[in-house]
């Protein structure tokens, strides 16, 4: 299926948001998630399914003002 | 101290952690402003760059109490989805509240803010809302929930000091019982002691550190600014007036007669 992973077009046979990061070698990093606007708690990605066209955010820690 | 949603520091200089020149200018700015609140955001992570994990890491030696931000965000629904992203990351009920309404002067949508300080005081956060000196904004923000406000002095990024001193004193005069901490446009320790002499709580800077020659001497001159202004309005500052007042006593002034006097 192809997806939006961090306003970038991305294909991807993960079944769940938890494979997903799991598969970009996120499993044990400190990011937060979202899908299709809505933020998805950590405890939560592995009972979210992906579908064709969902739009993912995966952000971490950043500087900021 | 300062008191914020039950939390006390003795600082009053909250420090913006974007712009250094490196990591190392920015954990010596932080020591030498004294600060015990840093602030910080999200931003999406590469899974081949991997940098948020390594800023993570500084964020944890620097020892500081976390905010948080939504900077960027357009719309209350961002912003919302955005904090609730970032109490997850950082561990924190505390969200620098951010809705970002014009591209040109980052003026907060003041609609949308105070839409997502509702639902996010409704949802346990709280907030310490980026907002502008209008009173009728402020008050709206706090019936939704805020006990702190965070008001512009100018735009962000711009270092212009108090655009609109007036309004922030009639701020200052309708919440004497609200943290107030003065939240963008900074730009000299000057603008920061103003402020402070004012009755502000505290001051958030960033980018007058961070872009400054020497980011670690300019932080120490913030704080000394900041210390310096909060002392002067414990002491009570005298009022301006038109006219000279001699500050040498007059009775026995030598060579003086009374017909001299006009």
């Amino acid at each position: 299926m192809k997806i939006l992973l961090n306003g970038e077009a991305f294909a991807t046979d993960a079944e769940t948001l938890d494979e997903l990061c799991a598969r970009l070698g996120f499993a044990q990093a400190k990011i937060a998630t979202a899908v299709n606007g809505s933020f998805v708690a950590a405890a939560q990605r592995l009972a979210t399914p992906l579908a064709d066209a969902d739009e993912i955010e995966i952000v971490a820690p950043r500087q900021g003002g | 101290m300062l008191t914020l949603y039950g939390k006390s520091f003795n600082s009053r200089l909250l420090l913006g952690t974007a712009q250094y020149p490196s990591p190392s200018s920015l954990k010596q700015a932080v020591e030498a402003a004294g600060a015990e609140i840093v602030t910080v955001a999200l931003r999406r992570e590469s899974s081949r760059a991997r940098t948020g994990q390594g800023f993570w890491t500084l964020i944890e030696e620097l020892g500081c109490k976390v905010l948080p931000n939504t900077a960027g965000c357009r719309t209350a629904k961002e912003a919302i989805a955005t904090a609730k992203m970032a109490r997850e990351l950082f561990g924190t009920d505390w969200v620098k509240l951010e809705v970002i309404a014009n591209d040109d002067t980052l003026q907060p949508d003041l609609f949308g803010l105070v839409e997502a300080a509702a639902a996010l005081a409704g949802e346990g956060f709280e907030v310490l809302p980026y907002t502008t000196e209008d009173l009728s904004a402020a008050e709206r923000l706090v019936a939704a929930g805020c006990t702190v406000l965070m008001p512009w002095a100018a735009p962000i990024g711009s270092a212009r000091g108090l655009i609109n001193k007036d309004a922030l004193k009639t701020l200052r005069a309708y919440f004497p019982d609200i943290p107030l901490i003065i939240d963008a446009g900074i730009g000299a320790p000057s603008h920061a002691a103003e402020v402070m002499e004012m009755g502000y709580d505290g001051v958030l800077l960033n980018t007058a550190v961070a872009k400054a020659t020497d980011p670690v001497k300019m932080a120490a001159a913030f704080a000394k600014a900041i210390a310096a202004g909060r002392l002067a309005f414990e002491a009570g500052l005298i009022e301006p007036r038109d006219m000279a007042s001699p500050s040498t006593p007059v009775a026995g002034t030598p060579f003086f007669k009374i017909d001299q006097a006009s």
